[in-house]
């Protein structure tokens, strides 16, 4: 493997730090992303002539990364569902995971009425935006977090992640939708709180 | 009664309801009637404005994520 490693030209092995904070992203598993980081470099090793130049390198790394990730989410998700499912991210637990942020005896009313955020584009210039932002997507559940990042940043639908995840549509929908819920929560904690709030 | 509140009542949807079909929305095309629900709630409800903003601002912000989007530096 190691002198594998050592014939990597500089050319590729230049994006390894880049394609591993990907793949980080995805599976939260530092000997996983560099098994897949390391899968991807040797793959594209492989299948350089037929790289084409149409895209930037970088661009066509990723493309085969990402194909990577799925392949190994799937059979991930093959040997969970064979040792039980119990990752604690079923969708009744999703759906009471919700239950903080309404008030059943008014209605299921929000508990705290969410507030517009001011202007919240402006923070993607921000590098320490983007460093919250992380930071909240990594400390969603396991399995939560790879089906947001499936959905959002690899931008795959929620049919493929289905497939890929081995659960339905409505799980996948439920698990986005807590996802979705505890990233606006985390970013109104550590982002958008830091402003004065107007109302409340 | 507020006259929302009982605009609400009439819909049928809590906000707990419209914001699962705001989350739902980014993720397939919903029915007419869901839509229409969801409109009328969403007319009527600051709240759940203020979230539907929210969570299209998650979307734009997860597809502008440098690491993400195809830009190279």
């Amino acid at each position: 493997m190691a002198s594998e490693q050592a014939a990597l030209p500089a050319d590729l092995d230049g994006h390894r730090a880049y394609l591993y904070r990907y793949a980080m992203l995805q599976l939260r598993d530092s000997n996983r992303a560099d098994d897949v980081v390391q899968e991807t470099l040797l793959a594209a090793l492989e299948s350089r002539s037929a790289f084409a130049g149409r895209s930037s390198v970088k661009t066509w790394l990723t493309g085969i990364l990402k194909h990577k990730i799925t392949d190994l989410i799937r059979k991930q998700a093959r040997e969970v569902a064979v040792d039980s499912q119990d990752t604690g991210d079923d969708p009744e637990e999703s759906r009471s995971y919700a239950d903080q942020f309404f008030e059943q005896a008014r209605r299921d009313h929000w508990h705290s009425e969410p507030r517009a955020w001011e202007d919240p584009e402006r923070s993607f210039e921000q590098k320490r935006f983007w460093e919250t932002f992380e930071h909240c997507a990594a400390s969603l559940p396991a399995q939560t977090a790879q089906v947001f990042a499936m959905r959002e940043f690899m931008g795959l639908g929620t049919d493929e992640i289905c497939q890929a995840m081995g659960i339905t549509a409505t799980n996948c929908w439920v698990i986005l939708y807590r996802a979705r819920m505890a990233l606006k929560e985390c970013l109104e904690l550590n982002w958008f709180g830091e402003r004065p709030s107007r109302d409340n | 009664m507020k006259l929302q509140y009982f605009y609400r009542t009439l819909n049928g949807l809590s906000c707990r309801q419209a914001s699962e079909m705001v989350s739902q929305s980014l993720d397939r095309q919903l029915g007419l009637i869901e839509r229409w629900r969801l409109y009328v709630h969403l007319r009527l409800c600051q709240a759940c404005r203020n979230f539907s903003g929210q969570m299209g601002f998650l979307r734009k912000a997860a597809r502008k994520h440098p690491l993400f989007s195809d830009r190279d530096d």
